[in-house]
């Protein structure tokens, strides 16, 4: 079969499986007692294996089998977590992980899984105990109940529920002629007889098998109805070249012997690993044979056993490829030019009922546009939220505590930014841990808590994002840093003497830096930090550090909210439109042309306690048709960068909008001065976008 | 064996000039340009060209010609070389032409008031009609505005 068109999907869907992986994985350490999050990481291994088996990745498959087992044992509560247990799953999950890296980047696939199914098989033995007695119990069930047919808890339940119901609930097994020519299409018509009276609950072999002929002679249902014994078999047996057909009605005593059947399956699969395990060539016994269609069949049935479960939880999305959604964007935009071209001649025009669609349109298209805009945007999240298994495992391979507090996942960037932000993140937490954090007895020394805190903050701020990574330990230690400075030849030390704190901090972002003792494996090979820089470069933001000896380090990335919409106060300036960031004004105001005065040369004015500058707009971009030096009154807004307040004199206000940024263009990349970039408005035009940081001085 | 080349031909100054089609984006109608502070005199400023954002230049200024109001038959010419997007204001564009290679001569020190440099070639056609083909790498060149920029600081 050609599986190329699936890659995609499997690709995408094994890295969604494998962070649910990991994220719940982590809760269940927290919470180990919690057997609902067992359930949704089994599910996940489960149909993680579905997916790979059918992709033909047989390492892949094997492995999370294998997790599959012990997660199996956890969930019937046959075995309990322990660090033991969670440290194989997270290998497993890591495994895993570089198996499907490896997909991406064209590979095969192939891991050395032999270790770790070992490990696994040994937890798994480990209860040996349990799995043994529980060989006399599987023969129980399986004498009177067909063990073809075991239900799990949910089909169960609807069985249970049902009958409560007053509804009958049936095993129905179903032959056909051995002549039989059309077997699918018989069962097809059978099927179809019963759903126009009841409610298929499970078929065996599955329903898309039935339809495929992939059954030998019979096959079986449990079935829900309100029709009469009889006349069921009646209509079943008028369905051409049906041989017999066999109606048990099943009761709640049968239910529960059912019940019982399930964790049998349970335990006659588990028996079926330890002798597939220790047997290369896998003979299966008879007593477990029917059971084992189940779990090692075709992996598309157990996943489609699962479905149901878990289809209320599984995200509702869709994944669209980025270039479509840029053409979508620029489409719209042109959209938007002829709805204003639309209503001018609608006002021309003046027919009412021309006016009234336009209208409609207008408010169509304003609910299209927020939509659109939105699409690109992705929440910071799908980076970070990779970083909780990380620190867990730095800090545990560090025999360090570290607590990891992340604050605005929501925070949305634009996906460009995303995909490109994860690396140098990577980098400077791994550094946090590792660098920043003191080992623990030295922070019970220095009286600070055993467990470090690493703070992952990330927020809007005008017109960037800022992402902050800090950390309570030792701080940037400035004379050392200046010690490898010189040593490794990055300053002299005459340049050394005269660097004040901010640049000393920063020479541990130069190329071939690195102020560890000894070189472990996590960082401190000097290659990390400059990697970093250049690469927040790249994507048009920087980097700065604030450090604190003994009590901390603070990195702080801003990055250009390429792309995003923010939203801004438009203003008008004589026949020009400009766009503040809403982030950056403080409020809006007006001012008496009497209130500025003058101050060393410099034009200030009162506000609220205190005197800020007054910048004027008109003088800073030329404005061609506007000056404010002949209002009497002038409008202003007031602006802040940091601690700094200045008021920017403006014409008018146009009122606030969420705004697109984009791109002035390469040609006038160098040029921008205090334009940081343009929107489109919704008239079509373009209006620049004010950078408030470039009006403070 | 002389090869063929697909030239738009657009006219300045009663001049023809020739770009090669396939640096060629769009030919667009005036539409309203939005002025950029602090740039050189020719930068107009930058235009929506469906939803992105174009410089826009006046061909005119660029080449230190004269530079006359706009007029209906004005164009904007959208280039894509260098990896830059840029449009050029005409005063005319109307025409695609086939020139063979063979007719095209290499420039002359200065024509029609253009330096050179930003002129890969003259193409004759006919008895008496020339076309000027643009080196759009020079005419796009960059470190020249910042010159410019630089002079006017």
């Amino acid at each position: 079969m050609e599986m190329n068109q699936y890659m995609s999907i499997f690709i995408d869907e094994s890295n969604d499986h494998l962070q649910s992986l990991n994220e719940n994985m982590l809760r269940l350490e927290q919470q180990p007692e919690d057997i609902s999050i067992v359930q949704i990481i089994f599910r996940s291994a489960h149909t993680l294996k579905g997916m790979s088996a059918t992709m033909g990745f047989e390492d892949l498959a094997a492995l999370t089998h294998e997790m599959e087992n012990v997660l199996d044992l956890v969930r019937n509560d046959k075995l309990s977590m322990n660090g033991n247990i969670f440290d194989t799953l997270f290998k497993c999950l890591d495994a895993l992980e570089a198996m499907v890296q490896d997909i991406i980047n064209g590979g095969t696939g192939k891991g050395d899984v032999v270790e770790l199914v070992q490990r696994l098989k040994e937890i798994v033995k480990g209860d040996a105990a349990v799995v043994g007695s529980a060989k006399a119990t599987i023969s129980a069930p399986a004498s009177n109940v067909p063990a073809s047919l075991v239900l799990d808890q949910y089909q169960l339940s609807v069985l249970s529920q049902s009958l409560d119901g007053g509804h009958k609930a049936y095993y129905i097994e179903v032959k056909v002629r051995e002549d039989c020519l059309l077997k699918a299409a018989r069962a097809y018509m059978v099927f179809d007889v019963l759903e126009r009276n009841g409610e298929v609950v499970k078929a065996f072999p599955s329903v898309q098998e039935i339809e495929q002929e992939q059954f030998e002679r019979s096959f079986s249902v449990y079935y829900i109805s309100q029709t009469d014994e009889n006349l069921l078999r009646d209509q079943i047996s008028r369905v051409s070249e049906i041989e017999s057909v066999t109606l048990n009605a099943v009761d709640r005593s049968s239910l529960e012997e059912l019940g019982s059947a399930e964790s049998a399956k349970d335990q006659a699969e588990e028996r079926i690993k330890q002798t597939a395990s220790t047997l290369s060539v896998a003979p299966i016994t008879n007593a477990s044979a029917p059971a084992a269609p189940l779990t090692d069949g075709n992996p598309t049935r157990p996943v489609a056993a699962t479905a149901p479960v878990s289809g209320s939880a599984a995200p509702r999305t869709i994944r669209v490829d980025i270039e479509r959604l840029d053409s979508l964007m620029n489409l719209f935009s042109e959209l938007l030019i002829d709805r204003v071209r639309l209503e001018q001649l609608a006002s021309e025009v003046r027919r009412n009922d021309l006016t009234e669609t336009v209208e409609h349109m207008a408010r169509v298209s304003a609910d299209l546009q927020n939509i659109v805009l939105k699409l690109r945007m992705v929440p910071v999240e799908s980076v970070f939220n990779r970083f909780p298994r990380m620190v867990r495992d730095l800090a545990k391979s560090l025999d360090k505590k570290v607590d990891l507090v992340i604050v605005g996942a929501e925070t949305e960037l634009d996906r460009t930014v995303i995909d490109e932000i994860g690396d140098p993140l990577v980098h400077l937490i791994r550094n946090a841990v590792d660098h920043g954090i003191e080992p623990i007895t030295e922070r019970n020394q220095l009286g600070k808590p055993e467990v470090g805190t690493v703070h992952l903050r990330a927020f809007h701020s005008g017109n960037h994002v800022f992402i902050e990574i800090e950390e309570d330990g030792k701080g940037i230690n400035r004379p050392k840093v200046l010690e490898t400075a010189v040593k490794r030849g990055v300053v002299t030390a005459e340049e050394a003497k005269n660097l004040t704190d901010e640049e000393v901090n920063m020479l541990i972002f130069a190329a071939g830096f690195s102020t560890a003792d000894k070189v472990s494996d996590i960082s401190g090979r000097g290659v990390g930090l400059d990697v970093v820089k250049s690469k927040i470069t790249s994507l048009g933001g920087h980097v700065t550090v604030h450090s604190v000896l003994g009590s901390g380090t603070k990195f702080s990335i801003q990055l250009p909210l390429t792309l995003s919409i923010i939203a801004a106060m438009l203003i008008k300036l004589g026949s020009e439109k400009y766009a503040f960031p809403l982030s950056s004004i403080v409020e809006t105001g007006s001012v008496k042309r009497t209130d500025i005065r003058t101050l060393h040369g410099n034009r200030m004015i009162d506000y609220r306690q205190s005197i800020i500058p007054v910048v004027s707009l008109a003088k800073l971009v030329d404005s061609p048709d506007y000056s404010d030096d002949e209002e009497a009154e002038t409008e202003m807004l007031v602006i802040r960068k940091g601690d700094k307040v200045a008021a920017v004199l403006v014409d008018e206000f146009i009122g606030q909008s969420e705004i697109v940024l984009k791109p002035l263009g390469k040609y006038l990349a160098n040029n921008l001065g205090i334009v940081s970039g343009a929107t489109i408005l919704g008239d079509g035009q373009v209006a620049l976008i004010v950078d408030p940081n470039a009006l403070i001085k | 064996m002389a090869e063929e080349l697909k030239v738009i031909v657009f006219t300045l100054a009663q001049e023809e000039y020739g770009i090669e089609v396939d640096k060629v984006r769009t030919i667009e109608r005036l539409v309203p340009i939005t002025r950029v502070p602090k740039t050189p005199e020719f930068v107009k400023g930058v235009i929506n060209l469906r939803g992105i954002v174009i410089p826009v230049i006046d061909l005119r200024g660029r080449f230190g010609l004269a530079e006359t109001e706009l007029t209906d038959n004005s164009r904007i010419i959208i280039v894509a070389a260098n990896e830059l997007e840029v449009g050029f204001i005409v005063d005319s564009a109307n025409d695609v032409m086939d020139v063979m290679s063979d007719a095209i001569e290499n420039p002359p020190e200065v024509l029609g008031g253009i330096k050179a440099k930003y002129i890969s070639g003259v193409a004759k056609i006919g008895e008496n009609r020339l076309l000027i083909l643009l080196n759009l790498i020079e005419v796009l060149n960059r470190n020249e505005i910042i010159q410019l920029e630089q002079f006017g600081e």
